[in-house]
């Protein structure tokens, strides 16, 4: 360390060198960039003072681009190029998608992460982004003047490691070095709490366009801990649209419309809804391509009763981050409302009835994570000055593990653990001489590996040839500050090692992903009787090929009606396997385990023999 | 059968190498000042956070990330009551053997029987007030255990006994997972 250095870790030496840093909330439906000037987060307009940029990119066939407003014009003329919330495919494949029918796009179900086909050939759902970051960068640096050190980009608390990972690629490619990845509840926090000096425990409920998360944090002398975390990554203000359009098309008998009457009448599902803010009631009106007209009225009774499911669905999560934060409503001192979809009356409702308490909408709902996202890039970007001085303490929202033996989930990162954290698991050969061995990385709460999120599988080769049991490969999990992972293996009596960075491969359908947490709960019993199932037979599947094994090297030590017993054991437990009670599989193994009780003792004693008279065997031998 | 990849699960590897209660400034000791944790955690975070040294050369944020990572581990490992007994029976040279030795007296198995069916049961019958009642049961199970724990360990240096407890404290939190479980299905 330079002895002259002076200033505190993360605080510039030199504070005349401004570092321009950004915060981006890159939205479902609408994105922001921020910058701390003169010490004051402030959000960056556009050329014409608008704040927010829509999430809309548009490809033409000349090849050319247009991002924002200039897209959002064509969204019912020119869908199938117009794309609209690319949050929700990114770090998704097809299936993982919800209301894709209602989707005017032309998809392709790529490896990995779903594309879609334009005009202007086929796009990744992460370079859609990064056009919309590179509009915001080239925003901010004309804004700013000078070229960006970095940004912090924010996600929705419950990402999961694909779609913080696609984020990051997005972010990327459009030339922005990230600084961080911050949980959006997170950035609403820090520009909640920094503004109003709180302290104690606060709930940021925090309702987007297309995905919710709830995080409990508790703020003291400047330290921002979260306590717990929960959500789903798919629901925001998006399916509140989605439930008005169904309503429309109820009400106004229309069947199978036209893809660009679809989008339109999402539009005007989307206006009623944001009028029913403000009115008690909302007139839609519209012609569609087939001479259909539409001329509804939708009240603001009949909106909450429709959206009520959705409402419910948000209240799950929210009592669970509480439940892991092991605390009560009691305990929360405020609630910060966050994202456009906050607004909606029924939301406040429910909010305010669950927490028994007003929730907080003093801090704009659609700016305060941009806000927070700002001075946090503006401090990590190194302008730290002396009032700076707070500590972010953030937590990976799900459980992260490997596939074990039955296609079952040993859980090595549980969720809610604080980042950065690393986590070492041993583990060991199932078979003599087995030289490799693949590793499966799963997110999730599920007990089955077919429940979880399939992150990415690896192998561990060129493990030294030993007896079944022998090896111990250490398998270390390390999640950083961007709460995104890196495993690696490693055969400890060797030294043969293998790691990577987890890079998506997935498989889940949509529910799966979407209500991973929800479905462990609601199956806990199923779960448990499957697992108990598979951890039966892989333990019956283990004991015959150990008694098999003995039985071929040490078979001489049995009486012709000893080893009889034995055969007919395997065979009577071999037929349990293929059932599917686990119960007579487990009462089949202590069977044969018994049978084969004096058949271990004399082959213990003959190895202990063996073992005293080594020396002279091998004498022998030579 | 596939045999690669099948992975059979041996033991947790934690990192002992550094003495947790040397690194937050603490007495090694069983009773601890939760207060005093939280604020040399704090403290020690606000040096070691990759946040503050996000500007800083890669070899830096490397350094930073993995101090990060070890101070966590060392603040989770003595904020729980369970981890932190564990963790002192580690130093103290006392193996709690929590993954092989299950052996606990034939009284203790019995009650554990009775605990578990009473659960069983209030989930089949979605009794959620009996269920809680069982919660506040074994809650208070668990605190005695615990006192015993900062007997043996902090004034009698009975480190067999405190392991005793230990085993016996973990089969009470397996029992209260069971509980929350029974209690979010219900919920659902």
């Amino acid at each position: 360390m330079a002895l002259l250095q002076i200033s505190e870790p993360g605080m510039s030496a030199a504070p005349h060198q401004h570092r321009l840093a950004v915060g981006i909330d890159l939205g479902t439906t609408n994105s922001l960039v921020a910058t701390v000037r003169n010490g004051i987060a402030v959000v960056l307009n556009d050329e014409n003072g608008r704040s927010l940029l829509p999430s809309i990119v548009r490809y033409k066939a000349d090849g050319g681009v247009d991002v924002g407003y200039a897209a959002q014009g064509t969204q019912a003329s020119d869908p199938r190029n117009t794309i609209v919330s690319a949050k929700r495919f990114m770090g998704r494949g097809l299936k993982d998608v919800s209301h894709i029918e209602s989707m005017p796009y032309d998809f392709l179900d790529a490896e990995g992460m779903v594309r879609l086909r334009t005009v202007a050939g086929v796009k990744s759902p992460v370079e859609v982004s990064a056009e919309i970051l590179k509009s915001l960068r080239i925003r901010a640096e004309a804004s700013l003047g000078g070229e960006l050190v970095g940004a912090v980009i924010t996600v929705p608390a419950y990402f999961d490691d694909a779609q913080r990972q696609a984020t990051k690629d997005a972010a990327k490619l459009a030339g922005l070095n990230v600084l961080r990845l911050l949980n959006e509840p997170t950035a609403a926090a820090i520009a909640y709490g920094l503004d109003n000096a709180s302290e104690g425990v606060y709930a940021v409920f925090d309702l987007g366009g297309g995905t919710f998360d709830i995080s409990i944090l508790k703020l003291s002398r400047g330290v921002f801990e979260v306590l717990a975390t929960n959500g789903d990554a798919a629901l925001g203000g998006d399916d509140f649209d989605q439930r008005v359009y169904c309503w429309i098309l109820d009400d106004a008998k229309i069947r199978f419309p036209s893809i660009e009457d679809t989008r339109s009448l999402l539009l005007k599902a989307r206006e009623a809804k944001e009028m029913l803010t403000g009115h008690d009631v909302a007139p839609i009106h519209a012609e569609l391509s087939t001479g259909e007209k539409v001329d509804l009225t939708l009240n603001i009774d009949t909106f909450a009763d429709i959206t009520k499911t959705l409402i419910s669905k948000t209240l799950g999560p929210t009592r669970k981050a509480l439940r892991d934060a092991g605390l009560t409503v009691d305990d929360v001192k405020g609630v910060v409302m966050v994202g456009g979809a906050t607004r909606m009356p029924q939301v406040q409702r429910a909010v305010a009835e669950y927490f028994r308490q007003e929730p907080l909408t003093n801090l704009d709902p659609e700016k305060v994570v941009a806000l927070g996202a700002a001075m946090q890039a503006n401090v990590l970007a190194g302008n730290r000055a002396g009032a700076d001085d707070w500590l972010l303490l953030d937590v990976i929202p799900l459980s992260l593990g490997l596939e074990t033996m039955g296609g079952l989930t040993e859980k090595v990162i549980p969720r809610n653990s604080t980042i950065p954290i690393a986590k070492a698991q041993e583990f060991t050969t199932f078979k003599d001489g087995q030289t490799a061995m693949s590793f499966h990385v799963v997110q999730g709460e599920r007990e089955l590996v077919s429940d979880c999120r399939s992150l990415a599988k690896f192998e561990l080769r060129g493990i030294p040839p030993m007896v079944a049991g022998a090896a111990r490969i250490r398998v270390t999990f390390q999640v950083d500050a961007d709460g995104l992972l890196s495993v690696s293996a490693r055969e400890m009596t060797s030294g043969v090692e293998a790691s990577i960075t987890v890079k998506p491969s997935y498989g889940l359908t949509d529910d799966e992903i979407a209500g991973m947490l929800k479905e462990s709960i609601d199956h806990v019993g199923d779960d448990v009787q499957a697992r108990n199932l598979r951890e039966q037979q892989v333990e019956a599947e283990r004991l015959i090929e150990a008694v098999e094994a003995a039985l071929a090297a040490d078979g001489r030590l049995l009486r012709a009606g000893e080893r009889a017993d034995i055969d007919e054991e395997i065979a009577s437990l071999k037929k349990r396997i293929a059932g599917t009670d686990h119960r007579a599989i487990k009462a089949g193994i202590d069977s044969l385990n018994a049978a084969t009780q004096d058949f271990a003792a004399r082959r213990m004693d003959q190895g202990i023999k063996r073992a005293l008279t080594g020396q002279k065997i091998v004498e022998f031998k030579l | 059968m596939r045999l690669r990849g099948k992975l059979q699960r041996l033991t947790v590897v934690p990192d002992f190498s550094q003495d947790y209660f040397a690194l937050f400034g603490l007495r090694r000791a069983y009773r601890i000042d939760a207060a005093q944790l939280d604020q040399a955690y704090h403290a020690m975070q606000g040096r070691v956070h990759p946040d503050r040294h996000a500007h800083l050369p890669e070899t830096e944020r490397r350094l930073s990330m993995q101090w990060a990572t070890q101070v966590n581990e060392a603040y989770r490992t003595l904020k729980k009551p369970l981890l932190r007994a564990h963790y002192l029976l580690r130093l103290a040279g006392t193996d709690t053997e929590h993954e092989s030795n299950t052996a606990m007296p034939p009284e203790f198995l019995m009650e554990q029987m009775e605990w578990r069916e009473a659960v069983a049961e209030a989930r089949a019958a979605g009794d959620h007030h009996e269920l809680e009642k069982l919660m506040q049961r074994l809650e208070k199970t668990a605190d005695g255990l615990l006192g015993e724990i900062e007997r043996d360990i902090d004034a009698k240096k009975d480190y067999a006994a405190a392991a005793d407890a230990v085993r016996r404290l973990m089969f009470i939190e397996k029992l209260e997972h069971e509980i929350e479980d029974a209690l979010e299905a219900l919920e659902n």
